[in-house]
């Protein structure tokens, strides 16, 4: 299925987020996610079913000030 | 000792992490000011681009505290999220709470700000709030659970130093047992160094270090502006005059009557 992953289309192929991010690369990266605008804490990624279309934002630090 | 929330800190110099020529200066940066605090962010990242993780890495290696930010938020409900989001990554109940209201100033949306700084500070976080000098707002973000507060010094990243003097000045008589710290707009060390003697507890700074020709330098000329700056305050500045007092005693002046 096609989901928005920080503003770009990508194709999936696992509907739980956990597998989602390991599919698409982010593994063992330091990450935060949220889904359609609302945050989803690690612990609740294997049990977070994606949909078609949904926006998920992947966030790791970053310089601030 | 600055008390912020639960935390005691030494160090009155808060160093932001961006726009350092490399992470290098950045870290050199960071020893240099003495800083115990740092603010950091959360970007978008994409699989397999490592910048974020190595710059964590980085961070931990300093071993200082970080306040992650919400930097770019222009809305209540990002505000929120990335303080959520901020808190998993980064392991702290501490977000520097940005609401932003206006693009050309990045003045705060002050609105939004009270009612974020609302939802967060019931939800346990301990919220550092970048606002305006306004007195009402002040208040507001105190009745909402902020214990410590981040006024403007002027818009950020523009270096003009303190720009509203005289609302500063009454927000610290205001509020004199409220953490007040600057946040964005100092430009050069005189500036911090004023903050501080006018009472202020801290100072914020980022662009104006990072920035420098030679921002390791420039950090530990803030470091000692910050410092000058305390002790003036404690020691107790003079009351400025209107007109002229001689400083050399008149009494026994040679070639008087």
């Amino acid at each position: 299925m096609k989901i928005l992953v920080n503003g770009a289309w990508r194709e999936i192929t696992r509907d739980v987020l956990a597998g989602a991010l390991e599919e698409l690369g982010y593994g063992r990266s330091v990450v935060s996610t949220a889904v359609n605008g609302e945050f989803v804490a690690a612990t609740m990624r294997t049990r977070t079913v994606l949909a078609e279309g949904d926006r998920i934002e992947v966030l790791a630090p970053m310089q601030g000030g | 000792m600055l008390q912020l929330y639960q935390t005691m800190i030494r160090s009155r110099l808060m160093l932001g992490t961006a726009r350092y020529p490399s992470p290098a200066v950045l870290a050199d940066a960071v020893r240099a000011a003495r800083a115990e605090i740092v603010t950091v962010s959360l970007r978008r990242e994409s699989a397999g681009e490592r910048a974020g993780q190595a710059f964590w890495s980085l961070v931990r290696e300093l071993g200082v505290r970080v306040l992650p930010n919400t930097a770019g938020c222009h809305a209540v409900k990002e505000a929120v999220t990335t303080a959520h989001m901020a808190r998993e990554v980064f392991g702290t109940t501490w977000i520097k709470l940005e609401v932003i209201g206006e693009d050309d100033t990045l003045q705060p949306d002050v609105f939004g700000l009270v009612d974020a700084a609302r939802t967060l500070c019931a939800e346990g976080f301990e919220v550092f709030p970048y606002t305006t000098e306004d007195l009402v707002v002040a208040e507001r973000l105190l009745a909402a659970g902020c214990r410590v507060l981040m006024p403007w010094g002027a818009p950020i990243g523009s270096g003009r130093g303190l720009n509203n003097l005289f609302g500063l000045k009454a927000l610290r008589a205001h509020f004199p047992d409220v953490p007040l710290i600057i946040d964005a707009g100092l430009g050069v060390p005189s500036h911090a160094a004023h903050a501080l003697e006018l009472g202020f507890d801290a100072v914020l700074i980022n662009t104006a270090v990072a920035q420098a020709r030679d921002p390791v330098q420039m950090a530990a000329a803030f470091a000692q502006a910050v410092e000058a700056g305390f002790a003036a305050r404690q020691a107790g500045p003079m009351e400025p005059r209107d007109l002229a007092a001689p400083s050399t005693p008149l009494i026994g002046t040679a070639f008087r009557g």
